[in-house]
C-alpha cells in the first residue's frame, strides 16, 4: 500500500507541468449578461441586478412605488439548470399533447400553423403535419425550451409513443443539453414568433386542443418535476388571459411571485392574469374581495351603459348587456363591443362617461381564483374557505393538495393521510386526512370535483373547465405529488395513478347544476380500490421510514387506512345512490304532473 | 409409518418442508406451519443488495432538498434517534431470534449477496441469531459477455469455501438450472463444504405488457408440472454427489412429495402450494402421503429414498436424452396431427 502511494506520488510528479500565464487576456470568451440585452429595461437593470445578487445597488428609487411588479419575466431568467432535455421526434409523435399537459414549467409548447409561417425557420426547427380534425392542411411543432427545462422527465414518463423497432425509444426522449442548446435556443425563438392558435376556432375538450393554448404561467421556480404546477399553468391556458388570481401563503405564492421575475405572464396583447398573494389565514376572503370588486363594478358598469343607450345604439347597448360569453367565442365578441364603446365614450365628456371608461374591461366576464395548499385550505385558512363558498358568490378554489405544509418543510395538516410521517405527526399521522370535498358537497351548492392528472388528464381538464363554467362557487382539489413525500420525482404521475387505484384518492365532479337537468349531480370518475394501499404508500419514504423505524405502528396504521379507504368508497356509493333516488323522483313527479296537467289548470 | 428423514444432519419428523416465502416474515403464520406438521421451515431470503441499497435511499430521501431552500431547511422530520430506523439485517435477525423461540423446528436462514465480505459478515450474524443452517441463495443472472462460465463457477466454489470457513452450522446452496455442466458444478460445491443442495431456484421471469410495451414483473404461482426439472436432476444426481438434496419447485401433492423421496432429495420444499392453500395444506399432504404409504405398503420414506434415482432404476437412459425422442413420437400418437418440423430433423 506504502508502495502504490509512492508511485501515485511519483507519477504526479511525472504528469506535472508548467502553464504559462499570458501577458494579456487572448481569449474572446466573455460571460453571458445576467439577462439578455433585448430585455425590458426594468428587467435589465432592476431585476438583472438581482438576478446576479446584486440587490443591495439597486436605488430604493428605481423599485415600483405600489409594490406592483411587471409580469411575465421569468423568459429573461434563463437559468439553464438540467444537463438533459428532451427532444421530440416527430415521425413517432401522435400529437397527443400529454408531454406539453403534465409539463411544471411550461417548457414544451405545441403550436399549430399554416405551412407558409415556417419560411424563414432555422435549419434545425422541426415542424410535421398536424393532425387535428379542426385544422386540415396545417403544419404542427412541439418545441422545447432548452435553457429553462428543469430536466424534470415527466414528459418522457408520460409519453404514450413508442417505436416499434426499439420501444425504449418514445416520440420525447432526454438527450444532453449542451450541443443543442444554442440550436435549440435559436428554434424556441423562431417557434414563439410563429403565431398562436385562434381561441375562437378551437374547443378546449381534449388535452391535444387545450395544449395549443399558449400558457399565461411559466418557467416558474418550483421544484423540477413539481405536481402542483402543471394545474396551475392549466388554469392560465384556459382563463389566463380574463383572469384575477388570489393566491395563499406556500409552494404557489413563492414560486408564483418571488422576487426578482414574476412566471404569471401575458400574451401578444398583452393580456394575462393579474395576481396577488395574501395571508395564509383570509386568502379565500381576499379573493371573494376580488369578485364583490368585480360584481360591483360589473354592476355600475351596466347602469352606465343602459344611461348612454341613446349615443351607443340599442344594438350595441344589447349586445353588452346580453352577451353569452360561455366560450371564447363569446368572449372575443364582447371585447370587440367594449373596443366600440371606448371609441363611443372617447368623445363624451363628462363623469359618467369617464367612469364608464375606466369600468368598460369589467363588462367582459372575468375569471376569478383562489389558490393555494392544503395547509392554507384544510388548515389555516380553512375558515375562510367555507365562508367563501358558503356565500354562493362565482369564485373558483383550486387547492394544490400535497397533503403536507411544502413550502415550510413537511409539516403535517389535515390533508396529511394516516400512516404517513409528517413532521408534528412523526410516529405516522394516527387519524384519517379531512374530507374537504364532502364538507364542501354538503352544501349542495358548491362545484366539487377531485382530480388527479396522472391517473385521469381529460376528468383534469373537464373538471376545471366545469368549475369555470358554474355560476357560482367551485372547489377543485387536486392531488400534487411533491418531494415532501420523499419520492423519485419522475414518477410522481406514476403515484397519482396507484393513490387513485388504491382508492385513497378517489376522482369525483358533483355538479349542482346538473341535478336541475334531472342528471346525477354526483359522478365517480375512478374505480372502486383494485389494489392494496401499501403497493402505492410504500414506494413513498414518508410511509416507509415508519416500517423502518417502528414496524408494528406502521401494520397498525396501514391497516386502519386500508379500512379507511374502504368506509370512504363505500360513503361515496351511497351518495351517489340517494342523489339517484332524488333524480328518479324528480322525473317521476314530472311524469305524473305532465299526465295529470298542472295544478293551476286544475284549479 | 416412518415418515422422519434427515437434511443437513438435522433430524427432521417428515419430509416437508416450508420453502423461503413471505409466510415466515409472521411468527403465528410459522407456529401455524409447525402445528400443521411442516418439518422445518426455510425463511425469506437476506438481500445484501437490497439492505445496501434501502439505506442508501433512505439517506437520499431523508435528506434530499435540506439546507437548499431559505424558508425549509428539511422536508420530512429528524425522529429523536436517528439510529431508530432499522434498515440493516436487525429486522431478519430478529426474526430469526423470534422464531426459534416461537417454534421448535428448525430454522433455516437464507442469504443472498453480493461480496464476500457481506456473505461472510450476514452468515455469521445468522448463526449468532441461533439458525440451525442457511441456505446459500445463489440468485444471480450472468448478463455479461465478458464472464465466463468458469469463471462465475469458481466464484461460487470460493463463496462456498469462505462461508463454510466462517461458519459451523450446516450449510446448503440453492441453485438455478441454468449450469452447464450441473453435476461436476455439484461436486465442486460439495467438496467446498456444501452439505446441501436445493433445486431449483425458481426466477420470477418477467413478461411483456403488449398494450403499453412495457417489461412487467409476473408472479406465477408454480404447478405440479414444474417438478419435473428437479425430479429428474436429483435422480442423476443421488449417489454422484456427495450432498443432501431438497427437491423445491412444483411440490404440491402428496404424489410430488413422494416422488421426490423416491428420486433421491431427502426433502421436499413448498412454496406455491402454500401460498394458495395456506398452511393447512401441510396436514393433508402428510395424511395422503401416509395413505398412499399404507395402500403400497410402504413401512418408511428411507426406505424409498433414492429408489427412483437412475443408478437404481431399471432402464438408466429412461432419465437421459432419449427419453425426448419417445415423448415427441407419444405426442404425435395422441394429436394424430403432423409433428414440429424439428422432430423430423431429430430422426
Amino acid at each position: 500500500m506504502v508502495q502504490r502511494n509512492f508511485e501515485a506520488v511519483d507519477q504526479t510528479l511525472a504528469k506535472l507541468y508548467e502553464v504559462t500565464v499570458p501577458a494579456a487576456v487572448s481569449s474572446n470568451l466573455t460571460r453571458r449578461p445576467t439577462v439578455p440585452t433585448e430585455a425590458p429595461a426594468f428587467v435589465r437593470d432592476v431585476l438583472g441586478a438581482m438576478i446576479a445578487g446584486d440587490g443591495d445597488s439597486i436605488p430604493v428609487s428605481a423599485l415600483p412605488i405600489d409594490g406592483t411588479f411587471p409580469s411575465a419575466t421569468t423568459q429573461w431568467e434563463k437559468r439553464n439548470i438540467s444537463l438533459e432535455i428532451p427532444v421530440w421526434e416527430p415521425d413517432l409523435c401522435i400529437q397527443c399533447g400529454k408531454c406539453a399537459y403534465v409539463c411544471p414549467h411550461a417548457v414544451i409548447r405545441t403550436k399549430v400553423y399554416a405551412p407558409e409561417a415556417l419560411e424563414g425557420a432555422p435549419e434545425a426547427f422541426k415542424s410535421t403535419d398536424a393532425r387535428f380534425k379542426e385544422f386540415p392542411g396545417m403544419a404542427y411543432t412541439l418545441q422545447i425550451a432548452p435553457e429553462d427545462c428543469t430536466g424534470c422527465t415527466l414528459c418522457v414518463e408520460v409519453c404514450p409513443a413508442k417505436d416499434k423497432s426499439q420501444v425504449g425509444r418514445k416520440a420525447i426522449n432526454m438527450a444532453a443539453q449542451p450541443p443543442i442548446r444554442e440550436q435549440e435556443a435559436c428554434n424556441w425563438n423562431f417557434f414563439l414568433n410563429l403565431p398562436e392558435i385562434d381561441r375562437t376556432a378551437l374547443v378546449p375538450n381534449s388535452i391535444k386542443n387545450s395544449q395549443l393554448l399558449q400558457p399565461l404561467f411559466e418557467f416558474s421556480g418550483a421544484c423540477a418535476g413539481c405536481g402542483e404546477t402543471p394545474y396551475v399553468k392549466l388554469v392560465s391556458q384556459l382563463f389566463g388571459d380574463r383572469s384575477i388570481i388570489a393566491n395563499a401563503t406556500g409552494c404557489s405564492s413563492i414560486y408564483g411571485g418571488n422576487l426578482p421575475t414574476t412566471p404569471w405572464a401575458t400574451n401578444r396583447d398583452g393580456r394575462g392574469p393579474a395576481w396577488s398573494n395574501s395571508l395564509f389565514e383570509d386568502n379565500a376572503e381576499f379573493g371573494l374581495g376580488m369578485r364583490l370588486t368585480l360584481d360591483k363594478q360589473n354592476e355600475y358598469a351596466r347602469e352606465l351603459v343602459q344611461q348612454f343607450g341613446a349615443e351607443l345604439g340599442s344594438d350595441l347597448v344589447n349586445g353588452l348587456l346580453h352577451a353569452d360569453q360561455s366560450d371564447d367565442g363569446g368572449i372575443a365578441a364582447q371585447r370587440a363591443r367594449v373596443t366600440t364603446l371606448k371609441e363611443c365614450l372617447h368623445n363624451v365628456d363628462s363623469p359618467q362617461a369617464r367612469d364608464l371608461l375606466s369600468l368598460a374591461d369589467t363588462l367582459v366576464k372575468k375569471s376569478v381564483w383562489i389558490i393555494g395548499g392544503d395547509g392554507w385550505a384544510y388548515d389555516i385558512g380553512y375558515g375562510g374557505v367555507d365562508h367563501v363558498i358558503a356565500s354562493g358568490r362565482n369564485v373558483n378554489i383550486l387547492v394544490l393538495d400535497t397533503e403536507v405544509y411544502s413550502n415550510t418543510g413537511g409539516q403535517a395538516s389535515k390533508a396529511t393521510p394516516r400512516a404517513a410521517v409528517a413532521k408534528f405527526a412523526a410516529d405516522g399521522k394516527a387519524t384519517p386526512r379531512k374530507d374537504l370535498g364532502l364538507i364542501a358537497m354538503a352544501y349542495g351548492t358548491v362545484y366539487v370535483a377531485r382530480v388527479a392528472m396522472g391517473y385521469s388528464d381529460v376528468q383534469t381538464l373537464n373538471a376545471i373547465r366545469e368549475a369555470e363554467a358554474y355560476n357560482g362557487p367551485s372547489l377543485v382539489i387536486a392531488y400534487s405529488h411533491c418531494i415532501a413525500h420523499g419520492i423519485n420525482m419522475r414518477k410522481g404521475l406514476d403515484q397519482q395513478k396507484l393513490a387513485v387505484q388504491a382508492g385513497l384518492w378517489p376522482l369525483y365532479r358533483f355538479n349542482p347544476d346538473r341535478l336541475s337537468e334531472g342528471k346525477n349531480p354526483l359522478q365517480l370518475d375512478s374505480k372502486a380500490p383494485s389494489i392494496p394501499i401499501a403497493q402505492y404508500a410504500y414506494n413513498e419514504t414518508r410511509y416507509k421510514m415508519l416500517v423502518q423505524s417502528d414496524e408494528q405502528r406502521a401494520a397498525h396504521l396501514l391497516a386502519l387506512a386500508q379500512q379507511d379507504v374502504q368506509r370512504q368508497w363505500q360513503h361515496y356509493h351511497q351518495l351517489v345512490d340517494l342523489y339517484e333516488a332524488e333524480v328518479q323522483a324528480q322525473v317521476t313527479a314530472a311524469a305524473a304532473a305532465s299526465s295529470n296537467g298542472s295544478p293551476k289548470e286544475q284549479a | 409409518m416412518d415418515l422422519s428423514t434427515t437434511y443437513l444432519g438435522l433430524s427432521l419428523k417428515n419430509p416437508i418442508v416450508a420453502s423461503a416465502s413471505p409466510i415466515s416474515e409472521r411468527v403465528e403464520r410459522v407456529k401455524r406451519l409447525e402445528e400443521c406438521g411442516a418439518a422445518a421451515v426455510v425463511m425469506y431470503s437476506l438481500f445484501e443488495e437490497q439492505i445496501v441499497h434501502e439505506s442508501l435511499e433512505l439517506d437520499y430521501y431523508l435528506n434530499r432538498g435540506t439546507e437548499s431552500f431559505p424558508e425549509a431547511l428539511s422536508y420530512i422530520p429528524d425522529l429523536p434517534d436517528m439510529g431508530r430506523y432499522s434498515v440493516g439485517p436487525e429486522v431478519y435477525l430478529e426474526q430469526i431470534r423470534l422464531l426459534k423461540e416461537a417454534v421448535s423446528i428448525p430454522v433455516i436462514a437464507s442469504l443472498n449477496g453480493v461480496s464476500t465480505g457481506g456473505w461472510i459478515k450476514y452468515a455469521q450474524k445468522m448463526e449468532q441469531a441461533g439458525a440451525d443452517a442457511i441456505e446459500l441463495n445463489i440468485y444471480y443472472l450472468p448478463v455479461d459477455p465478458e464472464l465466463t462460465s468458469s469463471e462465475l463457477e469458481a466464484a461460487y466454489v470460493q463463496l462456498v469455501r469462505d462461508v463454510r470457513a466462517s461458519v459451523s452450522i450446516p450449510l446448503a446452496v440453492k441453485l438455478s438450472p441454468f449450469f452447464t455442466a450441473l453435476p461436476h458444478f455439484a461436486r465442486s460445491l460439495a467438496e467446498a463444504g456444501a452439505d446441501g443442495l436445493v433445486l431449483f431456484n425458481r426466477f420470477y421471469q418477467p413478461d411483456f405488457d403488449l398494450d403499453t410495451l412495457d417489461v412487467v414483473p409476473n408472479l406465477r404461482l408454480s404447478t405440479s408440472d414444474e417438478l419435473r426439472l428437479p425430479l429428474r436432476w436429483i435422480s442423476l444426481l443421488y449417489g454422484r454427489v456427495n450432498v443432501d438434496f431438497a427437491l423445491t419447485t412444483g411440490v404440491h401433492t402428496a404424489q410430488d412429495v413422494l416422488k421426490a423421496m423416491m428420486a433421491g432429495a431427502n426433502v421436499a420444499m413448498m412454496t406455491s402450494a402454500l401460498l394458495r392453500h395456506s398452511e393447512g395444506h401441510v396436514q393433508q399432504v402428510l395424511s395422503d402421503m401416509t395413505g398412499w404409504m399404507e395402500s403400497y405398503e410402504y413401512e418408511s420414506i428411507r426406505q424409498m429414498q433414492g429408489s427412483m434415482s437412475q443408478r437404481a432404476i431399471e432402464n438408466p437412459a429412461a432419465l437421459e436424452r432419449t427419453n425426448y425422442i419417445k415423448v415427441l413420437n407419444s405426442f404425435q400418437e395422441v394429436s394424430g396431427g403432423p409433428l414440429p418440423t424439428m422432430n423430423f430433423s431429430l430422426r
